[in-house]
Parts: structure tokens; C-alpha cells; sequence
């Protein structure tokens, strides 16, 4: 009698166990994380009147950085920052109204488009709009 | 004497539902022990770990988003900002490939031990569409976190079927959704893997288990011991112990070897070198490549593709074809046969893997 | 209807002859040196993929002659020229070239002012002083299979040129007497400008001709090396510029930048070209307790400080990822890490010490953030491994406990 509890016991006991560490991970992953949703798609680069005009702010975009200009003329333009010659971060020069790349002289309009230097591809350019407060960047599709 | 709460509920149950009938039905299976009963474990094998991917896919339901601006993102999302999600993650795309060589080791050793023969020629087929379903599943499913590999993959895998005579135009655009791999084809993966695949595979599951359970288990011909043991608990508890080895092995590896995200899916970019589909498919894609251009005037890869097809048919028709087995005779043309078709599988397996620019 | 037919067959002659009357002017040149052999012939085959051909200039337009002649002595009238000399080649070429109203004909943006900066160019003098050792047009560009430089098989598309003028610059034997080494090209194909011209493919990096000019080759002087390099390093060349070495320099009479890097063997530069010890080259001229020789020093420990830091970062990274941990986010803060590391090392042109240690500052507290994310990563790692522990002991027991389940259950059932 008291070898088939034991054995019962074990087996009910260690079932138990097993569940339980199974049931744990599964409702830590049920319970909302800190950071709401994966869609990064649509990033808030900065705040209404946060940038004044001909200045710029980088920000992180998905996987890599990315420029958003305010214009002389108050228009809010948003661009790829990684430089199509060799990667290194383009920045924005306020006398030229234009982005710079520091490494090998690459310069580019505010279009995106290569000026001069060794870049052989313009910057991708990405969508602005205003929600209220923010200034929402997205991929054009 | 006082009735136990567990003696109380049971009888509540068992007035509404009867219980006790299906308990007596239950316990009249009895599981043949012999020298080859160890490969009747398989099939419980296969049933528990479709049973751990319903679990882990629902689970990655609730984070996956089948879009292609977000399907990637939600899968690093899961594996790198959920609690557990790299444990679900990988535990799905682990226990898919396990399940799947599960599958093909209780598809040949049912085959090698004639399961087939009368009266289980249906158990033999449906469980031969489960096959070609669960084969289905991983393509489908292979394609959704849109990564660099999976995209290519689909790619090459749905230019084959675009390659048939006849009908391949039209199963390609009708599997892609359209000319190419894009949105349309994500979505119809999804809609395959999440809905269709599922209860398709529940019906033939519930087919399958069905009539396991209503014939027994078959004894191979010659077998004359008259060992048995019940099914309810013995043969369950003992597949259980099978069960949670598993789970350890699983466990190990998506501790050590965690399924990686991939860079996302660029279409522009240009196909990377050796590109191959799953494992599963690749005695397939191999046999395609090395295939001579052309045989007797037919093109090569055409011949090879027909020649897979008029082979599925023949294995499916398997119960059918092996007359002797049917008598109870021993058969060893099929088993000739079989080994052959395993071989060749193996054979080709390897081979992809072993021989660097095939 | 019988009548219409040889009228009918009339046009149709013509029609099929009339091409040959329009494309197929006559060019007894090119049929008779067709039909003889080696150096004879092999105008005739280069001529097939020559710019000029394609202008629908021939071998009239350049050596004279009369090509609707067979017989070669009427042929080669009063009009032929013949082939030039070597050193008549420039002026052969610059009839043509140099003269604007005509180019403007056939490629109204082409320069005509090659001739002109050939003479200036050192192989320009040697000619004019009577070495026909000297490099002419046909050297470089060819004979009579001319490409355009735009045209990647030229000689003188841009990854070509390093061979081109190897052709005489790195042959010992030729260049004997000339008092200048043989090893440039030698030198720039181990260099981080053939690695990206010739490997990469960039056709950006400088080949020969980017810091000696085409036609006007000449090396730079020494004090204009820095005006070369500039070009491309702007950044390097400004704080350079405003560095106290500026002046320091110049007054020496040493190469700016080529002091340092060199001038055809650029490698990539490391951390170890600023110091007090070897390789570095700061003590050649700073002396132990001299202001210069502190501020070596001060810079090569900030920066050594700052990359052994990053690569130590960069460690953590890859051993948590090798554990199975994503660490693509950190990853990623990782890269503006590097942005900055490259920044500095760019400023030690400007010796500014200040400026260095303010940079290094951002740069390291850059890096903590990373670091921390990484050594989260790690500790992710072990939290991994004793889940699996507790999950495998679980399971351990469970196994065990329904294998003692299943034996006593048979044997329950033996003893019934």
C-alpha cells in the first residue's frame, strides 16, 4: 500500500511540477511587454515646434537612423541619415541646406538627391505628417 | 461510507455525458507486445507534438502580424521584447521539424511492418494526406516570418510546381496569389497555416485516430505472440515517458540553438548562393537539380516532377497494390521496395548538405 | 504583267544594293591589311571596337590616304601621313583633339586642352627634351581598339589605370635611368584605395590619375600633397589645417599628410600611428617632456581607451548573441558608437586635446548604455540555462515517476 502511494504521489507530484514550469513561461508571455507593439513602421521623430526652422534632428527609423529637417521655409522633410557610399551618418548643414557626410565629402539636397562626392545612390526619403503633437515619419510604400 | 469530491464530480459527469460506456469502451484496447511494438509509440509521438505546435502557434497568433511590413518585425518583436516569446518561437519551429521526421519514421515503420494491409488501407491513406499536409504546414508556415531565406524559398519552391505540365502556370498563381511572392501570397500562407491546414488536418487527424482506435493495432505478419497490454493506461503512460524525453531534447534546443530572426525579406536583392528549401523537401529539390536536362527528349525536370507524382500515387495506393500482404503473406517485394524509397530519401538528404555546389 | 517583272526586279536590286552604297564606302585600307597577317592585321581587328568607328571616322581621317583606291601605291597619295613617330604621336593626336570647332562636331563636351596639359605633364617634357622613352597618347589609350573612359574595358577606365601606367612604371628595366622607383603600383595595390577601386569596385577610391592628373601627370609637390588628399578628406584636411603641425610642417618642408599615411601605400589607419613608441612617428620630433610628446601620449591613452572599450563592448555583444540572445537592438546603438569612434579618430588631425577627450567623453557614455544592454543580454543567457535546468529536473522526475508508474502497474496486473 504505502509503495503504490509513493508512487502515486511522485507521479502526481512531479506532473505538477512540470506543469507549473510550463505554465510559467506561457503566462509571463500572455502579460503585455512594456514596449505596446512590434509595428515600428511609423516612428514619432519629434514634437510640433520642437525643431526650429533650417535645423535638424536625427532619430532611430527600424534598424537605422534617419534625419528629419525643418526647412528655411517650414517645411518638414524626412530622409535615410546612412550614406550610400559607405554607411557613415550624414548630418544636416544649415549655411548649405544640405546633408553632409562627413567621411568622404558625400553631399546631398534635401531631396535626397547626390550633389556631390563618391555616393552612388540617393537617400531614401520617408513620409511626414502631423498628428497633433507629433511629427509621425513612415516608409512611403 | 462518504462519498470523495473527486468520486461526486465524476458521477455528475458521468450521468450527463456516460461516461463509464466510453470508459469501458476505453479499456477494452489492448496494445500487442512484441519485438517491434516500440514503433507503435510513434504515432502518440506524432499526436503530442502537433499537439505542442497547436499550442506554441496560437500562442504566436496573439504577437504575428501577417503583413509584410510587420511580419518580420513581429517576429524580432516575439523573440527579442515578449517574456518567452524566443522559447515559444523556437519551440514551434523546432518541434515542426522534429514532428515532421517523427512523421516519416511512423510512415515507414507502419509501411515496413505492413500496417497497411486489410482492414487499415484508410488509416494508411489518411495518414499518407497528413503527410503531404504537415508537409504543407512547414512550407506555408516557413514563409511567414519574411525573412531573406524564407522569401527565396518560396520562391524557388513555388517555381517547381509552376514548372508541371499543363495546369503549373495556374497552381503557381493560384498558390502565390499572383504573379510573385508578395503581400497576397503572405496572406494566403497565413490563411493556409492558421485555418485551412488546421481543420483539414483535424478531420483526417480524427479520421486517423478513429480508426486506430476502432481496429486496434495491427501485429506484422508472422508475429505469433499473444502479449498484450492495455491501451488506457499502460500503453499511454509508457508513451509518455517518450513524450517527455522530448520535451527535454526540445528544450535543449531552443536553449542552445534559438531559432534566428534573419534579415527581412528584400525582393530587389538578387537570390543568395545555395539557396534550399526546408530539409524535408530537399531529396525533392535535389533530384530536380542533378536530373539531366533531358531524357529521351523530355525535359528533364518535367520527367522528375511526374515521376514524384506518379510515386506519391503508387505509395498512397500502397494497400491496394501489396496483394500478398493483404493475404497475411509476408511481402518482400515492398519491403524491397520501401527500403529503396527510404534509401533514396536519405541518400539525397545528405547529399545536399555533404556535396557544396550541387 | 510579264512587263512588270523585270521593272519589279530592277527595284528590288536596288533596294538591296542601296544599303551597301550608303554603309559600305569603300576602305581598301581596311580590306588589304585584313588580308595580311600579325602587326599588319591587328589594326584591322582592334579598329572593330574603336571610338572612332563608331563616329563613322576611319583610317583616311587620321593617316590620309585614298581608300577607295586597291592599288596600294595610288592608295598611299600625296595625302597620306603614314604612321607618326612616338614623339609625333601628341601632336598627331592634338590635331583632332585640340581643336574645338571640330570636337564640337562629334562630342561637343569632350576637354580640348589635353595637348596642352600633356606638355606640362613631366612625360609632356621629357618628350619635348627628346626622350621618346616618354609616355605618349597611344600608351595609355591605345591604337587602334580606342575606348572612351567611360567604357569599364578601357585603359583607361578608372580600375584599369593602376595597370596602365604600371605598364611603364613598374618595369625596372624601362625605367632604369630615370632616378624614380618602381614599387608605386606595388605599393598602392596593398593600399586601402586599390583594396576599394579594384576589389570593392568603388569607383569613387583614386586610382594613378585622381592625385596626378591624366594629362598633366605630375607628382604632387610636398606641399601640395594636402591639396590632393583634400579632395576626398575634407574633414581630415580642415582640422588638419588649423593644427599647430600645419605650420610645423610646412616650415620642414614635409609632406602634409603623406608624413604619416604615406603616399601610394595608404593603409587603413590604426591608433597606433599616434604615440610615444613605435610605430609611431611623433617622436621623431617631439622630444621626452616636451609639450608635443605629452600630448601624444595623452591622445593615443584616450583613444586606446576608448576602442578597447568599444571592442570590448563589441565582445559582449557577439558572446551573448553566440549564447542565443537577440542583441540586434544594441547592436544597433552599437553603430552610432562607431560613428562617433571614427569622428574621433578623425580629430586627431586637429591635435586639439580638449577636443579629443570631449569627443571620447560622449563616445564612452554612448557606450555604457550598449553596455549595459549587452551585459542584460548575458545575464538573459544564464537565466536561459537554469530554466532549462529546472524544466530538465521536472521533466527528469516526471519521466522517472511514470516508468515506476508503468512497472508497477504491469506488475499489479501479473500478480491479478
Amino acid at each position: 500500500m504505502k509503495r503504490r502511494n509513493f508512487v502515486n504521489l511522485f507521479l502526481g507530484g512531479s506532473l505538477l511540477a512540470t506543469v507549473a514550469a510550463f505554465l510559467y513561461p506561457v503566462v509571463r508571455y500572455l502579460l503585455p511587454a512594456k514596449q505596446a507593439s512590434a509595428a515600428q513602421q511609423k516612428v514619432t521623430a519629434a514634437k510640433v515646434g520642437e525643431l526650429p526652422p533650417n535645423s535638424a534632428k536625427s532619430f532611430r527609423f527600424g534598424s537605422s537612423v534617419a534625419v528629419l529637417v525643418n526647412t528655411a521655409e517650414g517645411q518638414l522633410v524626412a530622409l535615410s541619415a546612412v550614406c550610400t557610399h559607405l554607411t557613415c551618418t550624414v548630418r544636416f548643414e544649415s549655411d548649405t541646406a544640405t546633408l553632409f557626410c562627413p567621411c568622404h565629402n558625400g553631399r546631398f539636397d534635401l531631396g535626397g538627391n547626390v550633389l556631390s562626392g563618391p555616393p552612388p545612390a540617393p537617400l531614401e526619403t520617408y513620409r511626414v505628417e502631423v498628428a497633433g503633437e507629433d511629427i509621425v515619419v513612415s516608409r512611403k510604400s | 461510507m462518504a462519498k470523495t469530491p473527486g468520486r461526486a464530480v465524476f458521477e455528475f459527469l458521468d450521468e450527463r455525458f456516460l461516461l463509464s460506456d466510453i470508459i469501458t469502451f476505453g479499456r477494452k484496447k489492448m496494445v500487442p507486445e512484441h519485438r517491434q511494438s516500440f514503433w507503435y509509440f510513434f504515432g502518440g509521438i506524432c499526436l503530442f507534438l502537433t499537439g505542442i505546435q497547436v499550442a506554441t502557434g496560437l500562442l504566436l497568433l496573439l504577437y504575428y502580424t501577417p503583413h509584410v511590413d510587420f511580419a518580420h518585425e513581429s517576429v524580432h518583436f516575439i523573440m527579442s521584447q515578449v517574456k518567452f516569446g524566443w522559447l515559444i518561437r523556437s519551440v514551434h519551429s523546432w518541434t515542426a521539424n522534429i514532428l515532421i521526421g517523427v512523421i516519416f519514421v511512423h510512415m515507414f515503420s507502419t509501411f515496413f511492418l505492413k500496417a497497411y494491409r486489410k482492414p487499415r488501407e484508410l488509416t494508411w491513406m489518411t495518414g499518407f494526406f497528413l503527410l503531404v499536409m504537415f508537409m504543407a504546414f512547414g512550407f506555408s508556415g516557413y514563409l511567414l516570418p519574411w525573412n531573406e531565406l524564407s522569401y527565396f524559398a518560396t520562391r524557388v519552391g513555388t517555381d517547381i510546381a509552376g514548372s508541371l505540365p499543363l495546369i503549373g502556370k495556374w497552381l503557381k498563381t493560384v498558390i502565390l496569389g499572383g504573379p510573385d511572392v508578395s503581400q497576397a501570397t503572405l496572406s494566403r500562407f497565413f490563411w493556409f497555416h492558421v485555418a485551412l491546414l488546421p481543420l483539414a488536418a483535424l478531420a483526417f487527424i480524427g479520421l486517423h485516430v478513429l480508426l486506430v482506435q476502432t481496429l486496434g493495432m495491427s501485429k506484422p505478419v508472422g508475429v505469433r505472440e499473444k502479449r498484450e497490454i492495455p491501451f488506457f493506461p499502460d500503453f499511454l503512460l509508457k508513451d509518455a515517458v517518450g513524450w517527455t524525453l522530448i520535451l527535454v531534447l526540445v528544450g535543449v534546443l531552443c536553449v542552445f540553438l534559438p531559432w534566428e530572426v534573419g534579415p527581412k525579406a528584400d525582393p530587389f536583392a538578387p537570390t543568395p548562393l545555395g539557396i534550399k528549401p526546408e530539409w524535408y523537401f530537399t531529396f525533392m529539390f535535389t533530384t530536380l537539380k542533378i536530373v539531366p536536362p533531358h531524357i529521351l527528349g523530355v525535359e528533364g525536370e518535367m520527367l522528375a516532377i511526374l515521376g514524384f507524382l506518379a510515386g506519391g500515387l503508387l505509395w498512397l495506393l500502397v494497400p491496394f497494390l501489396d496483394r500478398r500482404a493483404a493475404r497475411d503473406e509476408r511481402s518482400p517485394v515492398f519491403t524491397w521496395a520501401g527500403l529503396a524509397v527510404a534509401l533514396y530519401i536519405i541518400v539525397m538528404t545528405v547529399l545536399t548538405y555533404t556535396v557544396p555546389k550541387l | 504583267m510579264p512587263m512588270k517583272k523585270p521593272f519589279s526586279r530592277l527595284v528590288a536590286a536596288a533596294a538591296l544594293f542601296a544599303p551597301l552604297v550608303v554603309f559600305g564606302q569603300k576602305n581598301s585600307c581596311l580590306e588589304c591589311h585584313d588580308q595580311l597577317e600579325d602587326e599588319l592585321k591587328a589594326p584591322v581587328t582592334a579598329f572593330k571596337g574603336d571610338i572612332h568607328g563608331q563616329f563613322n571616322l576611319s583610317c583616311v581621317d587620321c593617316h590620309g590616304g585614298n581608300p577607295a583606291e586597291d592599288d596600294v601605291d595610288r592608295a598611299k597619295d600625296r595625302t597620306f601621313k603614314g604612321a607618326p613617330k612616338r614623339t609625333q604621336v601628341p601632336q598627331f593626336c592634338g590635331g583632332c583633339h585640340s581643336d574645338g570647332a571640330y570636337m564640337r562636331r562629334y562630342n561637343p563636351g569632350l576637354r580640348v586642352d589635353q595637348l596642352d596639359q600633356f606638355w606640362t605633364s613631366r612625360h609632356g617634357q621629357l618628350l619635348k627634351g627628346g626622350d621618346s622613352k616618354a609616355a605618349v597618347c597611344t600608351d595609355c589609350h591605345g591604337v587602334h581598339g580606342i575606348q572612351t573612359a567611360k567604357f569599364p574595358k578601357s585603359t583607361t577606365f578608372p580600375w584599369n589605370i593602376p595597370q596602365t601606367c604600371a605598364r611603364c612604371h613598374a618595369d625596372a628595366e624601362y625605367m632604369k635611368g630615370y632616378k624614380i622607383p618602381t614599387d608605386q603600383i606595388a605599393e598602392y595595390q596593398q593600399s586601402v584605395h586599390a583594396q576599394a577601386l579594384l576589389v570593392k569596385k568603388d569607383l569613387s577610391a583614386p586610382a594613378c590619375n585622381d592625385c596626378h592628373g591624366n594629362h598633366g601627370a605630375f607628382p604632387p609637390e610636398v606641399s601640395s600633397v594636402a591639396s590632393v588628399c583634400r579632395q576626398c578628406h575634407l574633414s581630415a584636411g580642415e582640422l588638419f589645417a588649423r593644427s599647430p603641425h600645419k605650420k610645423a610642417f610646412d616650415e620642414l618642408g614635409a609632406g602634409e599628410c603623406e608624413a604619416c599615411h604615406g603616399n601610394h601605400k595608404i593603409l587603413k589607419p590604426s591608433t597606433a600611428m599616434i604615440g610615444t613608441d613605435d610605430p609611431a612617428v611623433c617622436a621623431q620630433c617631439h622630444e621626452q617632456g616636451s609639450r608635443g610628446f605629452a600630448a601624444a601620449a595623452e591622445i593615443r591613452t584616450a583613444l586606446d581607451g576608448f576602442e578597447g572599450a568599444f571592442q570590448d563592448v563589441e565582445g559582449l555583444l557577439a558572446l551573448a548573441e553566440q549564447k542565443g540572445v537577440e542583441v540586434s537592438d544594441a547592436k544597433f546603438k552599437l553603430l552610432d558608437v562607431t560613428t562617433i569612434l571614427v569622428g574621433v579618430k578623425n580629430l586627431t588631425h586637429g591635435l586639439d586635446v580638449a577636443e579629443i577627450r570631449k569627443s571620447v567623453g560622449e563616445g564612452e557614455t554612448a557606450l555604457a548604455g550598449v553596455r549595459a544592454a549587452g551585459e542584460k543580454a548575458l545575464e538573459e543567457a544564464r537565466f536561459r540555462r537554469q530554466g532549462l535546468v529546472v524544466a530538465t529536473v521536472c521533466l527528469a522526475f516526471l519521466a522517472v515517476a511514470l516508468a515506476l508508474k508503468v512497472r508497477q502497474m504491469s506488475r499489479q496486473r501479473k500478480s491479478t
